[in-house]
């Protein structure tokens, strides 16, 4: 056996070992879920119109509530909540074993978070719009009478248009008559044009250009000439300048315009240096937020928000 | 007639919306497109979710490597679908007891909630807390001062990297507030307003105008791209 | 040691950016201490803005992200969900992203349900939802939101949410509040709400590290505040905490705040890490040179 792999091994067995040992013998445990249950319509007679529902509960709420009342229902733990929480700890050391090297492991979680996200879009799409925007529109009768009771307003007759481009859109799946999906997908094309058209020149372009002609002339409260205010205003307005002048490849960078476009060059290095350290900013907290997790929901290391105050 | 409507389509569908920007009485026009685009929007995830299905679908019939996982795909995919569009384990809604479809599809303890909550928040949240690990990867690979901008783009990493946190509070907190200017976290604030608003004023000034110019070109048809080879 | 350093294995580096984020979480999970905050400039604008509004106003709250970012947008759309409440501002949820009513539920019951029960849904806060379309909706919304709206996010008809009357686009809401992820996001509320009707509908956002350098050249004139990733939301929380936490504030309010430990940390690796890449690399020159 390669000596990597014993080594891996030892520590796999080791850390398997602790984690049960914690979860199944200590008095606390670890990675569970409870669960507030609450009775929907206490008051109806009928008895197919009352159900409980179960709410997330903190352990710190069980732990209260069975020290008042050691018989008391509820409160309880959850057992499918719990499954959950192992499941959502294993998934995530799935993609983490990544870092190490490719494994069947990390290769199994990305084929579930592959198929879990289409369909759970798929399924987004279907009950926010597909339902009371689309067949709501066409047959708000039928849609009122299983799916949504709540729902009013008039037939529309004319949303059938949309939903013939969609059925049209729908065929780029078949593998003959391919053609058919053009016309939706030029409809979107075509809407997705105008939008942005008139959006970016409004927003990212006049808007743009208005922001940065302003006075390099700043005057503080008192209508003196405030020095600083107006070297940050010139300063911003020559680098918008220069930087513009970069991205102009029509006229050769040589001589002024050459040196104009390298200060510009300049202002882009700092622009991307600053992109650099909000990018990094960024991605830790991503990181932080599942180790917490892991810490904390599933190992019960840490406590930082006092949710099992009180437990065991 | 298979390319030329869809050029027509193409034509009317954005310019529709450009009028209705500009005469306040065309609005109508203008809304009824921008639903009509949202709901094929909701259509293009079905389509989306068909075409994955018919991918991984013949990586396992065709016994491909790696076919296995294709199958975990399918079958995440499909109970997830399953659950989700037949609302699984969700209770009708309490002012409609009667109707058992009535009930919210993201109810809480629900199948799909379930496999939102514990397979895939946890996944894709996984997914991108690795980026952090890449990030200080490529740090230690690709970041070289081998020249003046370079040095300029390093420096000011640094800068942002210890004034965004309470280390550039701490290392230049002896700073008398005469020169405060010159903490590091005024610093940071300073790169940010000006030299960073200034550079991405002009990178947002050139892709205004690219997207203008490309929305034009589809939109008189003289970019075509988007309707494939033309062999059918 | 020159050799190690130029051969190293990324493991090594995982590994200590690992620890680097690790230790902190567990050293400040178990002591509670976090680093001292002073808000910026632009936290402060989020702040006021919110703050000058009175009892009664309808803020629109939209949720564009995803658990992806949630471990920076995660904090800030906590924190404007209690500020919002101790105004008593009555708050309108929506969500461009297909995740988002997930991240509205979970401020919902984390926020509201817990600590607010006395708010009612549909007199003091309700959810609209999702719907597809990226800017397209915005688009809509901007002058008719009822037209895609049809329901609120549980199936009850829009006319039938109390607080729903009056309400006809996003002008009629005294401010809106995005926090973003990408795209949909700021950007597209800038360019399709708040550019072509500037007089009637102000924005503020919370937006991700990788969006908040590109969201600048907006500043002031079209987005007075910005909270710019976890740093923003850990400035934001402390001036909500301050003001609205009490003596002995909750610390599900203090997320950001925790988060800005491992934050620093590994801040100082990642500068470590290019200042030794760069060392080896003149190294290098220098012996190339020599050779």
């Amino acid at each position: 056996m390669k000596r990597e792999t014993i080594i891996w091994s030892v520590i796999l067995i080791a850390a398997v070992v602790w984690v049960v040992g914690r979860a199944a013998f200590t008095e606390k445990g670890m990675g569970k879920a409870y669960v507030h249950a609450v009775q929907i319509n206490p008051d109806d007679p009928n008895p197919d119109h009352r159900w409980m529902q179960y709410e997330d509960a903190l352990p710190r709420d069980y732990a209260r509530a069975q020290a008042a009342n050691p018989d008391q229902t509820e409160y309880r733990l959850s057992l499918q909540r719990t499954i959950g929480i192992w499941v959502a700890a294993l998934f995530t050391l799935f993609i983490f074993s990544f870092l190490y090297k490719d494994n069947p492991f990390y290769k199994i979680a990305e084929g579930v978070v592959v198929g879990v996200s289409a369909a759970y879009w798929m399924v987004v799409g279907f009950q926010t719009t597909i339902i009371p925007n689309l067949f709501g529109k066409l047959s708000p009768g039928w849609i009122k009478s299983w799916a949504m009771p709540g729902l009013e307003g008039r037939q529309e007759i004319v949303y059938i248009f949309p939903l013939i481009l969609g059925i049209m859109l729908l065929w780029r799946l078949s593998p003959k008559g391919g053609w058919i999906s053009r016309w939706p997908l030029a409809f979107i094309i075509g809407t997705t044009a105008g939008i942005r058209l008139l959006g970016f020149l409004h927003a990212d372009f006049l808007s743009q250009i208005r922001n940065t002609v302003v006075t390099v002339f700043a005057l503080d409260s008192h209508g003196a000439f405030d020095f600083w205010p107006s070297l940050r205003m010139l300063v911003v307005v020559v680098g918008v300048l220069c930087g513009l002048v970069y991205f102009f490849f029509s006229i050769e960078h040589k001589g002024f315009v050459g040196k104009t476009a390298h200060v510009g060059i300049w202002f882009l290095m700092i622009t991307f240096g600053a992109a650099f350290g909000y990018t990094v900013m960024g991605r830790i907290a991503l990181l932080a937020i599942r180790l917490e997790f892991l810490m904390d929901d599933w190992l019960w290391l840490i406590d930082p928000t006092l949710k099992r105050h009180g437990l065991g | 007639m298979k390319r030329n409507i869809p050029l027509l389509i193409t034509f009317l569908g954005g310019f529709v919306l450009i009028i209705a920007y500009f005469i306040p009485a065309t609005q109508g026009w203008g809304e009824t497109a921008a639903i009509w685009f949202d709901i094929l929007a909701a259509i293009a995830f079905i389509l989306g979710g068909g075409n994955l299905l018919r991918i991984h679908l013949k990586k396992v019939s065709d016994r491909k490597q790696g076919w296995a996982y294709s199958a975990i795909t399918v079958a995440a995919f499909l109970l997830t679908l399953i659950v989700g569009v037949l609302k699984v384990g969700v209770h009708p809604s309490p002012d409609f007891p009667d109707v058992a479809w009535s009930g919210n599809y993201r109810e809480i303890g629900s199948a799909f909630w379930w496999l939102y909550e514990y397979a895939f928040k946890p996944l894709t949240a996984t997914m991108f807390a690795m980026l952090a690990f890449y990030i200080a990867s490529a740090a230690f690979r690709a970041f070289r001062a081998k020249n003046f901008e370079a040095i300029l783009l390093l420096g000011t990493a640094f800068i942002i990297l210890l004034g965004r946190t309470f280390a550039g509070v701490f290392l230049t907190s002896w700073i008398p507030d005469s020169l405060s200017a010159l903490r590091i976290e005024n610093m940071t604030i300073y790169i940010m307003s000006v030299f960073n608003t200034a550079g991405n004023r002009a990178i947002m000034i050139g892709i205004a105008l690219g997207v203008a110019s490309t929305s034009l070109k589809v939109l008189l048809g003289v970019d075509r791209s988007y309707l494939g080879s033309g062999e059918d | 040691m020159y050799e190690f350093l130029k051969n190293l294995d990324k493991r090594w580096i995982f590994l200590l950016m690992f620890l680097a984020v690790a230790v902190p979480i567990y050293y400040i999970g178990k002591t509670g201490k976090t680093f001292p905050e002073v808000p910026t400039v632009l936290s402060e604008n989020v702040f006021n803005e919110i703050e000058n509004l009175h009892e009664g106003d309808p803020v629109l709250l939209s949720f564009d992200f995803d658990p992806a970012s949630e471990g920076e947008l995660g904090p800030m759309a906590t924190a404007f969900t209690l500020h919002c409440c101790k105004k008593k501002l009555k708050m309108y949820y929506m969500a461009l992203w297909p995740v988002g009513p997930q991240m509205i539920d979970n401020v919902i019951q984390k926020v509201i349900r817990s600590d607010f029960p006395d708010m009612v849904y549909g007199r003091d806060y309700c959810n609209l939802g999702f719907k597809p379309g990226n800017e397209g909706v915005i688009k809509v919304i901007v002058t008719d939101l009822r037209e895609l709206y049809t329901t609120d996010d549980a199936g009850t008809a829009i006319d039938a949410v109390p607080m729903m009357k009056g309400i006809h686009s996003v002008r009629d809401f005294d401010l809106v509040i995005n926090v973003s992820a990408g795209y949909p996001g700021t950007k597209e509320w800038v360019q399709y709400a708040v550019t072509p009707y500037p007089d009637q509908i102000r924005l503020v956002a919370g937006c991700t590290g990788v969006q908040a350098p590109l969201l600048y050249p907006y500043i002031p004139e079209q987005l007075p505040g910005l909270l710019g990733a976890i740093k923003g939301a850990a400035e934001y929380e402390k001036l909500v905490v301050d003001k609205y936490g009490g003596p002995h504030p909750d610390p599900k309010y203090l997320e950001a705040l925790r988060r800005m430990g491992p934050q620093l940390v590994a801040h100082l690796l990642i500068i470590l890490f290019i200042v030794i890449a760069n060392l080896i690399y003149f190294t290098e020159r220098r012996r190339e040179v020599h050779s």
